[in-house]
């Protein structure tokens, strides 16, 4: 996804973050952070023009009143882009309101419990090191391209019992829906056909030999009403799998090794008190969260006091609200042991990450056997690290040297 | 001393973020979804009164309620 900026059509430069931002400008790409400091100084929501009319909220607390507020907020559209044309392909639950939420998000909830995460682990754990092994020798490499992209594609297709090598399609189709999506709805288009194609065959398969697999489990589920879902809800559900599983938890490794790359002390500290990790895991969520989610106003009403009005997506910044000092003391530092730590990085309220257990299993894996075989990197001074635009934030050229720097 | 602590779950409030189980597993478990409630009356072994305030300090969505007698 590294040539995106270069696909993408111009946007105009912003030159007033305040009045006028623009999640997709290079500058927000590069480092969001103080842009974010300087929007939460101004306003807890902030308004621009752009994308057909747009809010973000800048603060914990009005993240989570939109969070919690399904009323005068829709989560029909999840992703805010330059046109909102009609909707035609939906992806429950992510993309579902009341009452229809809870039912179609209750058929995902098992497969994903921590227990059942338990249970892929050992495969995670071999898959890291099938990876490692690839490039151990080189004694450097790109650790976007050729590990963190990796993990979560084999993990999800050993989940949903599709060929692990079929990888490399759901990344491209990822990158038309997230990325190009935002501002070319026919790549949008094509990459929502070329999956649901692939899906439609492997349902098809499915019908005449059941598996024990999230396909097969999608099937079998019955509604409220005790009828089997329709193959149009059995696809959505599998294009929010594979998008919403693949580039987030790539992104949320390769910030995690980013950061222990140019920060030798946390790399040290992990390395000799593996006991950790759980908190390490949850503090890097926060300061490095991947997801922004979006909703669409639909009534009138306020946020932390001020005014929103219908017709205006919402830019949902779970990262933003994860750097408000009101919350977080020390925001901005990395504090690997941080001890209270009610992160919004898989979201607050109903629409809560129906992946979030898979997400940490397979970061803290991720994470725990890189160290265990490279103990000590650092950034590599020769290559660039560059970072995806838009929806979801991470590393996507990430080069890195093996071994103490001499 | 402190007194004895007791906790309990507020199932409106939970999403289910298993963050309480993973902290505190002695204290917490999960339903088929993935939703907490506390172990046998939620009352907190001695020994255990840390990571019950760990459990709490740590739920996004402020379901946990810890209650000292
Ligand atoms: S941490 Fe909070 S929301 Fe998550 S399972 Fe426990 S009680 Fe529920």
């Amino acid at each position: 996804m590294s040539d995106s900026a270069s696909i993408m059509p111009e946007h105009p430069p912003v030159t007033d973050w305040i009045n006028d931002f623009d999640h997709t400008d290079p500058v927000w790409t590069e480092d969001p952070f103080p842009i974010w400091e300087e929007l939460r100084a101004a306003s807890p929501i902030v308004h621009t023009e752009r994308f057909l009319g747009c809010y973000m909220p800048t603060t914990y607390q009005a993240v989570k009143e939109i969070a919690y507020d399904t009323e005068h907020f829709s989560s029909r559209r999840v992703i805010v882009r330059d046109v909102r044309p009609e909707i035609t392909a939906r992806a429950p639950p992510i993309t579902s309101d009341p009452p229809e939420h809870k039912p179609a998000k209750q058929i995902l909830l098992p497969p994903f419990t921590p227990d059942a995460m338990k249970k892929l682990e050992p495969r995670v754990r071999a898959i890291c090191n099938e990876l490692i092994d690839e490039f151990i020798a080189d004694g450097k490499c790109d650790a976007a391209a050729r590990y963190t992209k990796h993990i979560p594609v084999r993990a999800i297709a050993h989940m949903l019992g599709i060929p692990e090598k079929d990888g490399d399609l759901f990344i491209k189709w990822i990158h038309g829906i997230l990325e190009l999506g935002i501002k070319d709805d026919n790549a949008l288009m094509e990459a929502v056909k070329e999956m649901t194609g692939y899906f439609a065959g492997h349902i098809e398969q499915r019908r005449k030999n059941p598996a024990d697999d999230l396909i097969s489990t999608l099937m079998k589920a019955r509604d409220k009403d005790g009828n089997p879902l329709t193959d149009e809800h059995v696809l959505g559900s599998l294009r929010l799998l594979l998008i919403a599983g693949i580039d987030t938890t790539w992104s949320a490794i390769g910030s995690s090794l980013w950061h222990l790359a140019k920060t030798p002390a946390d790399r040290e500290r992990l390395v000799n008190e593996p006991e950790l990790m759980p908190l390490a895991v949850e503090e890097l969520l926060r300061a490095y969260s991947p997801v922004t989610m979006a909703r669409e106003v639909m009534k009138e009403t306020t946020v932390s006091g001020c005014p929103v009005k219908p017709g205006n997506m919402v830019l949902l910044s779970f990262p933003a609200a994860n750097r408000d000092p009101a919350m977080f003391p020390d925001a901005d530092k990395v504090v690997i042991d941080r001890k209270e730590n009610r992160h919004a990085a898989f979201g607050l309220g109903i629409h809560r990450c129906v992946g979030s257990n898979l997400a940490r299993m397979e970061m803290t894996v991720a994470i725990e056997e890189w160290l265990k075989r490279i103990p000590d990197f650092r950034l590599d001074p020769a290559g660039k690290v560059t970072w995806s635009e838009g929806t979801v934030r991470g590393p996507r050229q990430l080069p890195l040297l093996f071994g103490k720097a001499s | 001393m402190a007194g004895k602590l007791n906790i309990r779950v507020d199932q409106d409030k939970c999403q289910g973020h298993a963050r309480c189980k993973s902290l505190a597993p002695e204290l917490f478990e999960l339903d088929e979804f993935g939703n907490a409630h506390e172990v046998g009356d939620g009352s907190v072994p001695a020994g255990l009164e840390d990571k019950a305030w760990l459990a709490q300090s740590n739920c996004p969505e402020i379901a946990i309620e810890v209650t000292e007698e």
